[in-house]
């Protein structure tokens, strides 16, 4: 009965367009259970695209995605949250007028049958990310390093065997950024595999165990992190950027 | 514990005290209950789900007749007959509403549509011969007959929407704590994060529109049984839609005691305006759009939420 489990996510010939403009190109990618694989490029590569594909908020113009055997093309991103992939947001959407423990809570609800039992897994997560402190306050009250934790606690309640991180470090500063590297870390350690965007590429290095980098929509780099980052390719690519998109 | 306290009381002083109010006093408090019971119907798929609803009037409609009907040809009783009415307008809410939703319908188009389906069923009832067309329907006057859903008092009509009035805060207040409430909650502060954290915005949001349609329609047959007369402008007019949403804005959308809470401020205006300026039409209405306007500028989040940020303000030391 039970479906060939444990085989992770496996991307192939993914390709996304809008009108004319081709956003993702025969994208190829694969995270394996137990894997942190970091995605990056430059602004405007197509990694938000890939996460919106992924979690079905877009539908693929070509080719094919699977999370442990199962197709997600044409899931409803609520269907695809409940087979245990979860996402954040790169813009931070917190339910605003809900607490920091009610909106993990609408998370916890993805495994929890009644509110007793959401409750408790939720307030289990507040603290596990640090929030303790601020679960009674309403969301639009919370700093952004704060809600950044928030979409991550939100993600994690719903219990993901996959999570898919959309800059859940930028615009935090130095400090802000050692922790949520600490707390991804605690993450794996729960036995959740991880896909991430970043373009603090300090976290990125330090985290993943393979690392992809994206093009205008390519892949151009697939490997171990320190390889990658001195492949010429990939030095172009960001050179020829803005400063901004440079790695830090 | 205060909470429960309050309620206790407002509750026996809302069962007790009517035996010895005057007759238009009790018309004012059936109205005001009538107008309550329809915010808290519109309130758990506009106020808790953030999907606002400019047509109640279809399902109020629905329930009016449906009931009427079955008891003119059938002479099935209305008590009966308000739950076909209200099966066949949840029913009705869960074509319009997936027809909506589905097509990803949201703020502004959500309510136009909802306002365009209550207009075409208006239009329907307005050319249909065998329903009444525009002439409407008459509940015969059978003097008093509690098995079918008349009484030749205001007081028995008074404890029926009493009832429902009640009836509709406790689903409210069920709804509010569990899971459904929870993901409608997220479904109002942002449905793509709603989604991605696993909720099914589609399946919630029709199953607080077959709620929400079933309740409004058993309002629609006491209407009928108490005014004992119903017509389309009437029952599918867009008055009956406002007056369900006002009270819930007012009072405050997406809180349970909200609706009726409104509808005890802005019922009471409204009979005292029309009372006031009786003579001169129209007068009354630009009178009680003037407090309304007022109201909203003062209370952006309704009356119960005005009640929770002076607490908490009372409640944290300067």
């Amino acid at each position: 009965m039970s479906a060939p489990a444990g085989r992770g996510l496996e991307i192939r010939g993914l390709t996304r367009r809008f009108g004319g403009l081709v956003a993702v190109s025969r994208f190829d990618l694969t995270v394996a259970p137990g894997e942190i694989v970091g995605l990056i490029g430059p602004n405007g590569a197509g990694k938000t695209t890939v996460f919106h594909l992924v979690a079905g908020y877009h539908a693929p113009s070509e080719g094919s995605i699977h999370f442990d055997g199962t197709s997600l093309v044409g899931l409803k991103p609520h269907a695809i949250c409940r087979l245990g992939l979860a996402r954040t947001f790169q813009l931070v959407q917190p339910f605003a007028g809900l607490t920091t423990l009610e909106n993990v809570m609408v998370g916890a609800f993805n495994r929890a049958r009644e509110v007793g039992e959401a409750r408790r897994r939720a307030a289990e997560i507040v603290d596990f990310v640090g929030l303790g402190p601020r679960r009674d306050v309403p969301a639009r009250h919370l700093t952004l390093p704060d809600r950044k934790r928030l979409e991550v606690a939100r993600g994690l309640a719903t219990e993901p065997r996959l999570l898919l991180l959309d800059e859940v470090m930028s615009g935090l500063n130095p400090t802000e950024i050692e922790a949520i590297i600490g707390l991804i870390r605690g993450i794996h350690a729960r036995g959740v595999s991880l896909l991430i965007i970043e373009h603090v590429m300090r976290a990125i290095l330090a985290l993943s165990h393979r690392l992809v980098v994206l093009h205008h929509g390519e892949k151009i780099a697939d490997g171990p992190p320190a390889s990658v980052a001195r492949d010429p390719l990939v030095v172009e690519a960001y050179l020829g950027e803005t400063s901004e998109a440079a790695p830090r | 514990m205060a909470g429960r306290l309050v309620l206790i009381v407002v509750v026996a002083v809302l069962v007790v005290v009517p035996v010895w109010l005057p007759k238009y006093a009790l018309e004012v408090l059936i109205s005001v209950l009538f107008f309550g019971y329809l915010g808290s119907c519109w309130n758990i798929l506009g106020g808790y789900g953030g999907q606002f609803s400019f047509g109640h009037a279809a399902f109020f409609g629905i329930g009016a007749y449906t009931s009427t009907l079955l008891f003119l040809h059938l002479g099935l009783t209305p008590w009966i007959g308000m739950l076909a009415g209200g099966a066949l307008a949840a029913a009705f809410g869960l074509f319009a509403g997936y027809l909506s939703f589905r097509y990803g319908l949201r703020g502004p188009y959500f309510s136009l549509v909802t306002l365009a389906f209550a207009e075409m069923l208006r239009v329907v009832a307005v050319n249909w011969k065998a329903v009444g067309s525009s002439l409407g329907l008459v509940v015969p006057n059978r003097g008093s007959a509690p098995a079918l859903f008349l009484f030749a008092e205001k007081l028995p009509y008074y404890y029926v929407i009493l009832g429902l009035a009640l009836a509709a805060l406790a689903i409210t207040r069920l709804i509010e704590r569990s899971r459904m409430g929870y993901a409608l909650a997220a479904i109002r502060e942002n449905e793509d994060a709603a989604e991605a954290a696993g909720v099914d915005a589609l399946s919630t949001k029709l199953a607080a529109m077959a709620i929400s349609s079933f309740l409004t329609a058993l309002g629609g047959t006491f209407y009928a049984q108490y005014f004992a007369y119903i017509d389309p402008s009437l029952t599918f007019g867009p008055a009956i839609s406002i007056g369900g949403l006002l009270p819930a804005i007012v009072g405050g959308a997406g809180t349970v005691a909200g609706p009726l809470l409104g509808s005890f401020v802005l019922t009471p205006i409204s009979e005292l305006t029309r009372a006031l300026l009786r003579g001169r039409a129209g007068a009354d209405i630009m009178l009680y759009g003037l407090i309304l306007i007022f109201v909203i500028s003062f209370l952006p989040n309704g009356l119960v939420g005005w009640i929770r940020s002076r607490r908490s303000a009372a409640e944290r030391p300067a």
